[in-house]
C-alpha cells in the first residue's frame, strides 16, 4: 500500500525519532512510503489562534503538496482533525479540502481501519499509563485503537489514568498565552501519571508528549515519554 | 493581550481542592447516570433536544406570542424587557404600586444577569434569596461562583462564620444544623414578602405555563406563599408544547448533579383561579431579550441560545476546575460564559475570553442540547481577530505563513531554530513556556534531513 507521511511540523523539526519510528512500522508492514518534501504544517497554530486567513494559506499549500496522495499517515490525532475537520471550514469552495477528510490518517487509526493489523512484533519491558491528546480522543474518535496495539507489545504492561480522558493542558497558543492554568493543568496530569506508578507515558500526540515531558523534567520526575509509534517500532 | 491574574486562585489550596472535589461529584454522578446501560436513548434524546431548541429558535416569534396569548388566558400578564432596565424597571414599579417592602426570590442566573438584586435593593426594598447557596452569598457579598451550584467554593465552617456574622448564630458544624439556621431565618422572611419571584427553566407556548426545577422548595415556596409572582426569563427558555418537556426533564437534572429528576419540578401556569385554596393572586411574566435577538441574528453562533444552563460544561471544564467562577468578567462563568459573554458584551472589553481555553472540547461532548462550544469558540477568536489591528503576534503568523510555503527555507530556519533553542533568550511566548515546564532536547537532525539520508 502507498503511503505518503505528512510528519507535521513539530515532529519533522523537534522529535524527528517519532517520525523515523513511524516510517518504520509502516514499511514493517509492506507499506510504501514517499516523504514529499514541500510539506511543512497543517495551519493550526494560525487556525486556533484566530488567523484564519493565515491558516487558510498554509492549508492551500498543504493540499498542494498533497494532491493526488491516497493515504496520508500523521503522528498526531490534533494535526489530523485539523486537516479532516477544519479545512473544509477554512476553504469551503475548494472540492480538494472536503476530500481530504477520507484521506488522512492519524497513524494508530491507519494501523487499525486500513491496514487491521495490530500486532507488529514490537517489545518493550516497561510499565505504561496511556495519555489520550483531546483532539484524538473526541474530534478523531480514537480511544480503543492504540490499546489494542499496545496490547500486543511483549513485555509491556499498560495502567490507566485516573482520572481519564483529561487534558495536559498544551492546547497551542494557549499554552504560552494562559501559562499559569496551563501549567497547573499539565502538573495536575504529571501527578495523575506519577500515581499510576509507571515508568513512561505513551501517546499518539506529539505535543501533548512535548507539554508532558517538559513538565516531568521539571519536577525532577523519572518518567519518560514516548510517542505510540516509538512504542511499536521497539524490539 | 492582558489576560486576569489567577495566580492567587491557582495558589489557594482549599479552594483548589472545593472546586475539584464539588465539580468532580457532579461530574461522576452525570457520567454514571448517562452511562450507556442506564440511559441507552441518551444520545437520541441529546439531538432531539438540540433539534426542538433549533425549531424553536427558529420560529421564536410565533411561540411567544403563543405564549403570551395562552399566558393571558390564564390571567396572568407577560411583561416585554428588551433590556435589563426595562425588566428590573417593571419590578420596581410594581413593588412601589403595591406596596412592597421584602420580595423573596428563587436562584436565576437570569436575574443575576440583569443586576435585579442591586437594583431593588437601592430602592429600599429588601430582596432575599432563598436558595441555599445563593443566600450564604447574599449574606457574604459574593456572586454565584457556579451556574448551579453557586457556593461550591465556600466550606461548611466558611458558611458556619457566614451565619454567625450575619445571622448571630451559634457556630455550627453539620451543613444540616446549617441548613436549619437559614431554613429558620428564611421562613420569616417567606411569610412576611409581598412579591416572590423565580426564574424560569422552560416556558411551555402551548400552555402558557413557566415550569422551575429546583432542589430545596423554596423556588415552589416564592411563587405560593407571596400574593405576586413574577417569574423573569430570557426568550430563549421557550419550548413549543408541554409535551416537550420530557426531553429537556430527562437531561437537565442528569447533566447538571446527575440526579434523575430534580427534586422539585413545578409547573406555574397563573395566578390562582376562582375556588382554588391557595396560589398567588397575581401573576406576571417578564421575557428579557437584553442582547438575545441580536444573537439569534448570527445563524452559526445561534445555538449558543440553546443552553438549559445545566452546569455540565463548568464541571468538565479543566479550565473552569483550575480558575473557578470568579475569574470570568460576567455572571456566566466556564465554557457557556466563554461564548455567551462575548457575544452579549462584545468583543472590546475582555478579547481574551474566547481565548481561555486548551480547546479540548470536554465541554462540547457532555453538553446535553449539544452546543458547539469550542467550534463557537474557535469562531470568536476569529471574529476578535479581525477586528484587532497590527500586533506582533499578526506579524508573526505572517511571517510564519509565509514560511510555511517556503518549506527549504523552512527546513533550513527550522534546524537552526532547534538546535540553538536552549540557548534562546528567554522572552515572549518562550518565557512564558519556560516558566512553567522545561524544552525538549535539541535532535541532531530533522526528519527532513534523515529522510534524505536514508
Amino acid at each position: 500500500m502507498r503511503v505518503s507521511l505528512f510528519v507535521t511540523c513539530i515532529v519533522d523539526q523537534l522529535f524527528p525519532n517519532v517520525g523515523i519510528a513511524m516510517a518504520k512500522v509502516l514499511e514493517r508492514a509492506g507499506c510504501e512510503l514517499e516523504f514529499r518534501e514541500g510539506q511543512t504544517c497543517c495551519g493550526q497554530p494560525a487556525f486556533n489562534t484566530g488567523y484564519r486567513d493565515e491558516a487558510r494559506t498554509v492549508a492551500e499549500h498543504f493540499l498542494d503538496v498533497f494532491e493526488g496522495a491516497e493515504h496520508i499517515v500523521v503522528p498526531s490525532g490534533s494535526c489530523a482533525s485539523m486537516i479532516a475537520h477544519h479545512f473544509a471550514e477554512l476553504l469551503p469552495a475548494d472540492k480538494r479540502a472536503h476530500a481530504v477528510e477520507t484521506q488522512v490518517w492519524e497513524f494508530s487509526q491507519f494501523l487499525t481501519d486500513v491496514l487491521k493489523i495490530d500486532d507488529f512484533g514490537a517489545a518493550l519491558d516497561a510499565t505504561a499509563t496511556y495519555h489520550d491528546g483531546c483532539h484524538s480522543l473526541r474530534e478523531m474518535k480514537i480511544k480503543a485503537g492504540p490499546r489494542k496495539l499496545l496490547e500486543k507489545v511483549r513485555g509491556l504492561k499498560l495502567i490507566e489514568l485516573d482520572p481519564p480522558e483529561e487534558c495536559c493542558g498544551f492546547g497551542g497558543t494557549f499554552s504560552v498565552k494562559f501559562p499559569e492554568i496551563s501549567g497547573s493543568m499539565v502538573r495536575s496530569k504529571v501527578d495523575a501519571i506519577e500515581r499510576t506508578g509507571a515508568s513512561t507515558v505513551i501517546s499518539t500526540d506529539p505535543s501533548c508528549l512535548m507539554q508532558i515531558q517538559g513538565a516531568l523534567t521539571r519536577a525532577g520526575s523519572k518518567v519518560r515519554t514516548m510517542h505510540l509509534a516509538e512504542v511499536l517500532a521497539s524490539r | 493581550m492582558k489576560t486576569p491574574d489567577v495566580t492567587a486562585a491557582l495558589a489557594d489550596k482549599k479552594l483548589q481542592l472545593a472546586i475539584h472535589t464539588a465539580t468532580g461529584r457532579m461530574a461522576e454522578r452525570r457520567r454514571e447516570i448517562v452511562a450507556q446501560g442506564v440511559m441507552p436513548d441518551y444520545q437520541d434524546i441529546r439531538q432531539h433536544a438540540h433539534n426542538l431548541k433549533k425549531h424553536t429558535l427558529e420560529n421564536l416569534d410565533y411561540y411567544l406570542e403563543q405564549l403570551e396569548r395562552n399566558v393571558e388566558a390564564r390571567g396572568g400578564k407577560v411583561i416585554w424587557a428588551k433590556d435589563a432596565a426595562e425588566a428590573c424597571a417593571f419590578v420596581q414599579k410594581l413593588a412601589r404600586d403595591k406596596g412592597v417592602k421584602v420580595i423573596v426570590k428563587s436562584k436565576s442566573m437570569t436575574t443575576e444577569e440583569i443586576g435585579l438584586n442591586e437594583h431593588l435593593e437601592n430602592d429600599g426594598v429588601e430582596t432575599v434569596e432563598t436558595d441555599l447557596g445563593e443566600y450564604i452569598l447574599q449574606l457574604a457579598g459574593e456572586k454565584p461562583f457556579h451556574i448551579i451550584a453557586p457556593a461550591l467554593h465556600k466550606t461548611k465552617e466558611d458558611v458556619s462564620d457566614i451565619f454567625e456574622r450575619h445571622l448571630h448564630s451559634q457556630p455550627e458544624s453539620t451543613p444540616e444544623g446549617l441548613t436549619m439556621i437559614a431554613r429558620k431565618a428564611l421562613r420569616e422572611k417567606f411569610l412576611e414578602a409581598g412579591l416572590g419571584i423565580t426564574g424560569a427553566n422552560f416556558l411551555i407556548a402551548d400552555s402558557g405555563a413557566v415550569v422551575v426545577v429546583e432542589n430545596e422548595g423554596n423556588a415552589r415556596l416564592s411563587c405560593s406563599a407571596p400574593k405576586i409572582h413574577v417569574a423573569i426569563g430570557g426568550i430563549e427558555k421557550l419550548i413549543p408544547r408541554a409535551q416537550d418537556l420530557g426531553v429537556f426533564l430527562r437531561l437537565l437534572a442528569r447533566s447538571a448533579t446527575g440526579q434523575a429528576l430534580s427534586v422539585y419540578t413545578s409547573f406555574l401556569a397563573g395566578a390562582k383561579r376562582p375556588g382554588e385554596p391557595d396560589g398567588p393572586e397575581e401573576f406576571y411574566l417578564v421575557l428579557v431579550d437584553n442582547g438575545r435577538t441580536k444573537l439569534l441574528a448570527d445563524e452559526s453562533k445561534r445555538q449558543s441560545l440553546y443552553c438549559i444552563r445545566c452546569g455540565a460544561c463548568l464541571n468538565h471544564c479543566p479550565v473552569y476546575r483550575k480558575i473557578g467562577g470568579y475569574n470570568y468578567p460576567w455572571v456566566y462563568s466556564g465554557p457557556i460564559g466563554k461564548i455567551l459573554t462575548p457575544q452579549f458584551k462584545g468583543l472590546h472589553d475582555d478579547p481574551w475570553v474566547p481565548f481561555a481555553s486548551s480547546l479540548c472540547g470536554a465541554c462540547g461532548e457532555v453538553c446535553p442540547v449539544k452546543i458547539e462550544i469550542p467550534r463557537i469558540l474557535l469562531e470568536l477568536r476569529a471574529d476578535v481577530k479581525k477586528d484587532e489591528g497590527a500586533s506582533v503576534e499578526r506579524f508573526g503568523f505572517q511571517v510564519w505563513a509565509w514560511l510555511m510555503r517556503h518549506p527549504k527555507l523552512f527546513g533550513r530556519l527550522g534546524s537552526m531554530g532547534t538546535s540553538t533553542m536552549n540557548m534562546l533568550p528567554a522572552v515572549g511566548p518562550l518565557k512564558n513556556w519556560l516558566s512553567q515546564r522545561d524544552l525538549p532536547e535539541s535532535p541532531k537532525q530533522s526528519f527532513r534531513d534523515w529522510w534524505k539520508k536514508r
